[in-house]
């Protein structure tokens, strides 16, 4: 198990993840909606969206998902941050949707987020497309793009992805919790 | 125009209570936590399913000793949107008129297991009073003068997003100061964000103690209407009317009235707000009320919004409460 990926290997597996969504849905198969879960899926998103572009992709909806209010743990846990805005101005019925986010660890965000699609609407099917996924799953949720699989972290460790736009480089980063 | 409000998420606030009893003991970056957190509330009552599960298995009581349309409805629907349940008690029916008090009614509801307790009543205090003598979250509805929070609440929020900030802003506050709830709760809050308020009334229903708050308090609507960029007109009360504090509704109204000649008076982006309900004709003109800067139904609409995020924010990290 690796402790770090630098910059460039995050964008090759940027690159490879949206190059799995386009091989599932060629430009030809019409519109898309991407939607990423808050936080860093929704950089992820933004990031995969200029790729899609290129590849051909000429309808593209966007949206950013906000879980806090679904999460199944809402009376276990103290104070929360800050819930943020939901955005999904697209209509996402009958069309694929593609849920993209940093780290697929117990699926319980993903859950999540399949409960809130669901107050939205229909779409055609939803696809998970994540970066990493780092195994420790407690519900049966699996990804259908992902780029780097680490199956055997601990628990005692955190997977880290960082985005430039938001922590100002690109990097993984797998150490125990706490180390700073 | 000052720099935008900055979000509280910024400076890492958290929502520590578990009632929200005034507007006076809060911070700054505890109103403004609320605000920010009823951004992402508004959003849900623009969806097709208007529901998030949120509060799915908590109870809520709406409390109300006083009459209300707004503030109760307002509630209720909030607690819906957050997939709540709901238990209405009003004093009217209720065994309240044999005798039974406010505590024991309390604690009796709280014994069939609920979680908030939003409370309506005409006893300044009484929410506070109530706090301390149940486990779940209360909410203050309106406790006789004192303070109506979410309505100060809704109301900066509106400001806010007509303005982009609260600091620097000059707000009056106009009609019967003195039996006011919602003038308390706007003083409060608009001061700890940074605004001036300028208390506006006859010096019967608007006594010169008020500026003991921080606020000015002028008598001459006139001297001061072309400097605000907000005008919170408050309602009349019939009560007030027929008193020996008030006088003539005609006189009222010429005098403190936002009447269409007044209005000309006024910064021509000047904000209209009215908490409701409103004696069209009396503190203010219908065509005002109904025109383009007027914010009365935004605050309705918000008012929805603020009250979700209150109603989350004070049951959040609470064990579910067992029958």
């Amino acid at each position: 198990m690796r402790a770090h990926y630098d910059g460039n290997e995050v964008r090759q597996m940027i690159e490879r993840l949206a190059s799995q969504i386009v091989a599932a849905y060629p430009p030809a198969t019409g519109p898309l909606t991407i939607v990423g879960i808050r936080t860093r899926g929704e950089v992820l998103a933004e990031r995969l969206v200029p790729l899609l572009h290129r590849a051909g992709h000429t309808n593209i909806g966007r949206g950013v998902l906000d879980i806090t209010l679904y999460r199944d743990d809402l009376s276990e846990i103290g104070p929360r941050p800050m819930v943020r805005p939901t955005r999904i101005d697209v209509d996402i019925n009958a069309r694929p949707l593609i849920l993209v986010d940093d780290v697929l660890f117990t699926g319980r965000t993903v859950r999540a987020g399949l409960d809130a699609l669901a107050d939205f609407g229909r779409p055609a099917a939803i696809r998970l497309a994540v970066l990493v996924d780092r195994g420790g799953r407690e519900l049966p949720i699996q990804p259908d793009y992902v780029s780097l699989v680490e199956r055997n972290v601990p628990i005692t460790h955190r997977v880290k992805v960082k985005l430039a736009e938001r922590d100002g480089v690109d990097e993984i980063v797998i150490d125990p919790r706490n180390a700073g | 125009m000052g720099e935008r409000d900055t979000p509280a998420s910024s400076t890492d606030a958290r929502w520590t209570r578990r009632h929200l009893l005034s507007l006076e003991e809060l911070s700054a970056d505890e109103i403004r936590f609320v605000l920010d957190t009823a951004d992402s509330f508004k959003e849900v009552s623009t969806r097709s399913v208007k529901k998030v599960p949120a509060l799915r298995g908590r109870v809520m009581v709406n409390a109300f000793f006083e009459d209300s349309t707004r503030t109760r409805t307002s509630f209720s629907l909030a607690a819906q949107r957050l997939s709540a349940d709901i238990i209405d008690f009003s004093g009217k029916g209720s065994s309240v008129s044999k005798g039974e008090t406010l505590i024991d009614t309390a604690r009796n509801i709280e014994a069939m297991g609920v979680d908030v307790i939003v409370l309506r009543h005409a006893a300044a205090g009484s929410a506070e009073l109530l706090a301390r003598s149940v486990k779940c979250s209360v909410i203050n509805a309106g406790d006789g003068a004192h303070e109506h929070p979410t309505q100060g609440l809704l109301d900066i929020y509106t400001i806010r997003e007509r303005f982009g900030r609260i600091a620097g802003l000059k707000v009056a506050i106009v009609g019967d100061i003195a039996n006011s709830r919602v003038a308390r709760s706007n003083l409060w809050a608009l001061q700890k964000l940074g605004a001036e308020v300028i208390l506006v009334g006859p010096t019967t229903l608007l006594p010169k103690s008020f500026e003991a708050l921080g606020a000015r308090v002028v008598h001459d609507f006139d001297s001061v209407i072309g400097e605000v960029d907000v005008i919170n007109m408050l309602r009349v009360q019939n009560e007030r009317i027929k008193s020996s504090q008030f006088p003539t509704v005609r006189e009222f109204t010429s005098l403190f009235g936002l009447t269409s000649e007044r209005f000309q008076k006024c910064k021509p982006d000047v904000f209209v707000m009215h908490p409701g309900p409103m004696n069209r004709g009396i503190e203010i003109s219908s065509h005002i009320a109904d025109g383009p800067q007027s914010g009365i139904l935004t605050q309705v609409t918000n008012g929805l919004a603020v009250r979700m995020a209150v109603l989350y924010l004070v049951t959040q990290g609470t064990a579910f409460v067992s029958a």
